[in-house]
């Protein structure tokens, strides 16, 4: 017996999938050569499972703007904020994003997790309700548990559950505060925001919208779902991140909210944790500026992305709901998913394997993440592979069929 | 059996309103699981019943449906047995706070 016994069960599952041969948990890349394609195994391989939306991760103005600010300002901050103080490209980064959502306060955190973390914890306290997607990323769920707010979780994109949930709460004193995903994370679904923001105005209920894989991706402007669905005046808090379409690391949440600068002594993840290195805000303020001012690469993020849709509905695989840059294949079973996804890797594409708990339904995915970076040629040879695994395994005996029912 | 001695803190009597919920409860776990259960006081309702997490999501969402209420997840947390869950249900109801 050691102190970690306790997840007996969890290592049981975890043995079994290494035991078939695949170890998602230890994955090595030999190298990274683009936004697109890095070694593993000794094998060139198609990366079609980063959230690398935009594919700015080898933009060469990106990598010369942390280069110039890592040689004049150092590798790293070496403390909090609070501890050893606001750098020129902290301040900088959010103006130039408060200002590219129109809002007037904007936060920036070390992560996507920490700005849920920090922001769940600070705007409900004790009192307070929370009302969850029950599909919500692990790091809402955390942020939940962070703070004394009482939290409730609704049925997944249903603004009707959500409406009944707040109607039993009538009368009860408290803020209310509705968390949502711009674009879920595993099936790449998006959240019905309309109806969402109806039941708040309703309801007098504070909305948040996170907005981690849909900034960049949805909106006339790259916004996201509040934009794309032109709620946006509903929406009192966005979060998002820098990992995904920014191609670097950290987070932050804007408001308009006339106090919000509160959080700053508030906020525990924000305050206790060192700030952003000046190379890492450097290249996300360049990316930020890109996303605005390079709208194609959003252009071809969803062309990108419907050809990776329809080619996978057309070989008679089952996708999400939304061609969007998420594409998910659900899996019939635990064995399949794990021997298609490591024939997948074997012949030279990388994407996600998505098991339950990190999945809702206790789907398993083959989760891809498609980027404007992706040619039309890596694309087709991703699917082209898929149709050789697919072969392979049996998805297609009787012709082009559902995958998720052939085995 | 610790359960029920709380239970008969709040009130309940084996003919009295617990024996009406336990029941109402065990017809949502049979719609939920779909298959007959037996359940007593003491039943665990992940370990007796072989519940996993999704299967406890759907059950406790068909509960707050039935009796028009919604349990938060830190109340959900300490439920284990179905005592604990007819004690929730009965305070939910009420209004009497966690
Ligand atoms: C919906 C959602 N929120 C937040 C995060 C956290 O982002 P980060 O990688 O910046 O911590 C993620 C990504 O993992 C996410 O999918």
């Amino acid at each position: 017996m050691t102190i970690l016994a306790k997840h007996a069960a969890l290592k049981q599952a975890y043995d079994a999938l290494k035991e078939s041969g695949v170890d998602p948990a230890h994955l090595k890349f030999d190298a990274i050569l683009s936004p697109t394609e890095g070694v593993l195994n000794g094998r060139r391989t198609i990366l079609m499972g980063t959230n690398n939306y935009l594919g700015l991760t080898f933009d060469p103005d990106c990598i010369e703007s942390a280069v110039d600010a890592t040689r004049s300002q150092g590798t790293g901050t070496t403390g909090s904020r609070m501890a050893n103080g606001t750098y020129m490209g902290h301040s900088a980064l959010e103006t130039a994003l408060a200002e590219f959502y129109g809002r007037k306060q904007c936060m920036v955190f070390s992560t996507g997790y920490q700005a849920n973390l920090g922001v769940l914890s600070s705007l409900v306290g004790r009192g307070d309700h929370l009302m969850l997607d029950a599909d919500s990323h692990a790091s809402i769920y955390d942020g939940s548990r962070l703070g004394q707010a009482e939290v409730i979780r609704f049925r997944h994109n249903s603004p009707d559950d959500l409406y009944k949930r707040l109607r039993r709460l009538e009368g009860a004193p408290g803020d209310r505060l509705i968390v949502v995903e711009g674009i879920y994370s595993m099936l790449g679904d998006t959240a019905p925001l309309k109806e969402i923001a109806a039941v708040k105005r309703e309801t007098g209920a504070y909305l948040l919208v996170d907005e981690a894989h849909s900034m960049g991706v949805l909106g006339e402007t790259g916004r996201g779902l509040a934009e794309a669905a032109g709620v946006e005046a509903d929406v009192d808090f966005i979060v998002g991140t820098f990992s995904k379409s920014l191609g670097s690391v950290g987070g932050f949440c804007v408001s308009d909210s006339p106090d919000f600068d509160i959080m700053r002594i508030v906020c525990r993840p924000y305050m206790f944790t060192a700030s952003l290195p000046p190379g890492v805000v450097a290249s996300t303020l360049t990316a930020l500026h890109k996303l605005q001012t390079e709208p194609h690469l959003r252009h071809t993020l969803m062309r990108n992305a419907q050809r990776l849709y329809d080619g996978l509905q057309r070989l008679g695989f089952e996708t999400g709901p939304e061609p969007n840059p998420i594409v998910a294949v659900p899996m019939p079973d635990q064995e399949t998913a794990v021997i298609f996804w490591k024939m997948l890797i074997e012949a030279g594409l990388y994407l996600n394997l998505a098991v339950p708990p990190a999945t809702p339904n206790n789907v398993r995915l083959l989760r891809t993440s498609i980027s404007a970076a992706h040619t039309f040629a890596q694309i087709d040879t991703a699917l082209d592979i898929f149709a050789e695994v697919g072969r392979q395994l049996g998805f297609f005996v009787e012709g082009p069929r559902r995958a998720a029912g052939a085995l | 059996m610790r359960q029920n001695t709380q239970l008969a803190v709040v009130g309940g009597t084996e003919a009295g309103p617990n024996a009406s919920i336990r029941s109402e409860i065990s017809a949502i776990f049979e719609q939920v699981l779909n298959r007959p259960v037996s359940i007593e006081d003491d039943t665990d309702i992940v370990e007796d019943l072989g519940m996993d997490s999704l299967g406890v999501m759907n059950f406790v969402m068909a509960i707050e449906d039935y009796y028009d209420l919604s349990i938060p997840l830190d109340r959900i947390a300490q439920i284990q047995t179905v005592a604990d869950l007819i004690r929730a249900v009965q305070e939910l109801r009420s209004g009497v706070p966690a």
